[in-house]
């Protein structure tokens, strides 16, 4: 039983192989402004086989694999856009967790505003539309009620 | 045979909810009484056939049953005992049992506590919430049947999931649902309203508490999720903008928003067909939950099912649901008269605010999380929306809300002037800012959303504080202290709920603004220093073993830099599930009041010494401090006699069921 268990074990870590976690103490640069910035930028890149993790979230291989490439392109010196720009022109802008403020994506990013000028647009017109209300309910008459009480008070002043 | 007891069980249960659906409804057009009544019972024994058949499954599980499909593709006879039972639900189809277990145990409920509702409104009301049970009992027996026997049992199973196997996880599921499913109700109350043609106010007292009980379960499974995240996937992230979580997210803003609008139905008679469009939307809401995580449409780590059929029935569910109750509404939601009217500065209109914001930030994070998938369909771009996108849209309506909810709370009715709450919350305000300044004094060079974030979160616990501190009116302090303690309950509901959601905010924004993180390969024997913390690697004990698991786990001694004294003594581990074949990690996390020491394992380094991550994350336990915070708000709310009253009953509520 005990030797079945090593055997399920080492195939259980065979089948792990590779590592567990995110960003290895090896990958980290020695600069910590340009690893502030690797980090940033990893952030906002979605690893391409995960289940929605950043690279710098994620474990597994291709996400270590495009972390040393963030980290080769800076210390080239590229900036942080140029970066962005040369991991999405290899892998697609399926990478881009933040899409592009471009084509139908502007929809995308306008309609949240479109949407709250709206929302005040119609809520600014109902509250309108309920204290204008209020003038006749204050009173406690419509204004054909009044003309009618005119009318009978008049009368009765008359008669 | 009790398995198949279950499955005859869920089979009756169907018939009984067909029956449910289409006699009270013709009993309430036709007033014909009898008909009406039959509800009642019906509603009842829907219930316990449906329990009777949660319970056959359990049974499965817990005698490890293989001749069951699911109990193979979900357990173990190593597993422990809790996560046999855990594992029920930890799959689509038990899951979508649980759903209807839960959905049921609603409609009985509204039967058990609702006989003060005139009568046909009730057999509406049952006769609808039924209708919903129609449609999901069919999607379990046609698509998705728990009961499947195999012709040729294995002799052990296949494991449950090991990120699943933690209480954290096993027990976020069940809450969630009680959430989602007890929107339905008031979907029913909507949709029975819409039929009836009359909202009033005392419809606006008997939809809250059902609101009110479905928000605070959705709090609390959002919150287990949460915390679960942050403990259990090793990095210490609390919220991703996944799919799944923003699918329990959109109910929860939204019913927030039915749950503030319904007190504006009760108490003025006003924006009721705003508040029935709410109540419709919010269930449809848990209804696109269920399709995102059912479906595996927008696929990411929860979505365990990947079956189009499935997804397409959902869809149908869907489309019946919201497109008949919109048309409904269409067609019927002129008739709303309203009623109150209120000045352009009142506590209404901050209602209203509070409405605007909610369900505008809902729909932010409705389309966010389906554009990748219209940008598909439609545009042909594969292309991801995550956090980047959902921080950027989102925070704005936060800080919004936060600044407008302590004014608007403390705004009278009907007519107010402004000058008045401002004078009040002049100490708020001044502490709020100071909080603010202090954080950006402190952390100079960071982003400024941190200290505006503090500063608001401040803000809105100092302005809870006075709301209801104004409330105990004038004269001495000693007066005043005990006015506090016979305050109705439902103000001190709000003004806790109002103060989680401070203190909640407050830890998200020093979390993600001010966490320190270290990663090194440690040496045993060689301490170095984190923030104000010094830590050092005892020991890695390599051939740990659990119940189904094996561990590496190592000993991390955690000190104070400067005395030296030891605070904790840390065990981050590595775990192997052999049969799930799958790798977990364990954080080894020293809580703290202002900070979280948070330490994970990584692989043993070739040069000697072991990879190390070290967090200190500060105020993290806010985070879900908060969130129970809130969940008790509501639950004051709930226990408010208000609703005991309304309910001409002394029985107290079972089971967080509100009283009727």
């Amino acid at each position: 039983m005990t030797a079945l268990r090593s055997l399920i074990l080492a195939i259980a870590l065979l089948l792990s192989a590779g590592p567990v976690w995110a960003v290895q103490p090896d990958e980290v640069l020695d600069d910590p402004v340009l690893e502030e910035r690797a980090r940033e930028i990893s952030a906002g890149l979605r690893c391409p086989v995960c289940q929605n993790e950043s690279i710098d979230e994620s474990h597994a291989d291709i996400a270590r694999d495009l972390r040393l490439l963030v980290r080769e392109r800076l210390v080239e010196g590229d900036s942080d856009a140029e970066v962005v720009d040369y991991i999405v022109a290899r892998y697609g802008e399926y990478v881009l967790l933040s899409p592009n403020f471009d084509g139908a994506n502007r929809v995308l990013w306008i309609l949240p505003l479109i949407l709250l000028v709206a929302g005040v647009g119609l809520s600014a017109v109902y509250i309108r539309g309920r204290s204008t209300a209020a003038a006749p309910g204050e009173a406690g008459l419509s204004a054909e009620e009044q003309a009618r009480l005119d009318a009978i008070l008049n009368g009765e002043r008359e008669d | 045979m009790i398995v198949e007891l279950g499955h005859f069980a869920l089979i009756l249960a169907f018939a009984v909810s067909i029956f449910q659906m289409i006699v009270p409804m013709a009993g309430a057009h036709t007033g014909n009484r009898s008909w009406m009544a039959t509800a009642d019972p019906a509603a009842t024994v829907q219930f316990l056939l449906t329990a009777f058949s949660f319970a056959a499954l359990t049974y499965a599980f817990v005698t490890s049953d293989f001749s069951l499909n699911l109990v193979v593709a979900n357990s173990h006879t190593d597993k422990p005992l809790l996560y046999k039972i855990t594992g029920v639900w930890g799959n689509h189809e038990g899951s979508l049992l649980l759903w209807v277990l839960i959905l049921t145990l609603f409609g009985a409920s509204a039967s058990w506590f609702g006989r003060n509702l005139p009568p046909t409104l009730r057999a509406r009301v049952l006769s609808v919430q039924s209708a919903v049970g129609v449609a999901f009992f069919a999607f379990i027996l046609f698509t998705s049947n728990p009961f499947t026997r195999l012709a040729s049992p294995p002799f052990n199973g296949e494991d449950l999931n090991p990120l699943l196997q933690d209480p954290g996880l096993a027990f976020h599921p069940p809450f969630l649902y009680l959430g989602y499913v007890g929107l339905s109700m008031a979907f029913s109350f909507a949709v029975a309203a819409l039929i009836e043609g009359r909202v009033d106010a005392a419809w606006g007292r008997w939809v809250r508490p059902w609101t009110l009980a479905a928000w605070i379960f959705l709090t609390i499974g959002i919150g287990l999720g949460s915390w679960w995240a942050y403990y259990e996937l090793g990095w210490g992230g609390f919220w991703f903008w996944d799919p799944v979580e923003n699918a329990s997210f959109m109910p929860w803003l939204i019913s927030a928003a039915l749950l503030h609008s319904a007190i504006v139905v009760e108490k003025r008679e006003s924006l009721k067909s705003w508040t029935i469009l709410l109540a419709i939307l919010a269930f449809g809401f848990s209804l696109i939950g269920t399709f995102i995580v059912r479906s595996g449409v927008l696929t990411s780590v929860h979505a365990f099912a990947n079956d189009p059929e499935r997804g397409v029935f959902i869809l149908a569910i869907l489309g019946i649901f919201m497109g008949g109750a919109l048309l409904l509404f269409a067609l019927r939601a002129g008739a709303m008269e309203a009623k109150g009217v209120f000045g352009m500065v009142s506590r209404e209109s901050g209602l209203v605010l509070n409405n605007l914001l909610l369900a505008v930030s809902t729909f932010v994070v409705f389309i966010g999380t389906i554009w990748p998938l219209v940008a598909e369909l439609f545009f042909d771009r594969t292309l991801s929306v995550g956090p980047p996108f959902f921080d950027a849209a989102f925070t704005p309506f936060v800080f919004a809300l936060a600044a407008a909810l302590p004014i608007a709370a403390m705004m009278p009715w009907k007519r107010a002037t402004i000058a008045k709450p401002i004078r009040a919350l002049v100490p708020a305000a001044v502490l709020g800012l100071a909080v603010g300044l202090l954080t950006w004094a402190m952390w100079t060079g960071r982003s400024a959303i941190g200290p505006i974030g503090v500063g608001l979160a401040t803000w809105l616990l100092a302005g809870a504080v006075t709301d209801l501190w104004s409330r105990t009116g004038r004269g001495a302090l000693a007066g005043r202290f005990s006015r506090l303690s016979r305050l109705p309950r439902a103000d001190w509901g709000k003004a806790l709920a109002h103060a989680g959601l401070g203190i909640t905010m407050f830890g998200v924004v020093t979390l993600t603004g001010y966490q320190v993180e270290d990663i090194r390969v440690a040496r045993e024997g060689e301490p170095y220093v984190v923030g104000a913390y010094e830590v050092e690697l005892l020991g890695v004990d390599e051939n740990g073993r659990g119940p189904n698991y094996f561990s590496t786990m190592a000993s991390v001694a955690v000190r104070d830099a400067e005395t030296g004294r030891e605070i904790a003594v840390l065990t981050p581990e590595r775990r192997i599930y052999p049969v799930a074949g799958m790798p977990t990690t364990e954080a080894g996390i020293n809580n703290g009041f202002t900070r979280d020491v948070y330490v994970t394992l990584g692989d043993p380094q070739s040069g000697g010494g072991w990879a190390l991550r070290v967090w200190i994350k500060p105020f993290a336990n806010w985070i879900w401090g908060g969130t129970i915070i809130m969940a008790l708000g509501g639950l004051m709310s709930l226990s408010d006699r208000r609703y005991r009253v309304a309910a001409g009953a002394a029985k107290a509520p079972r089971a967080g069921v509100p009283a009727e």
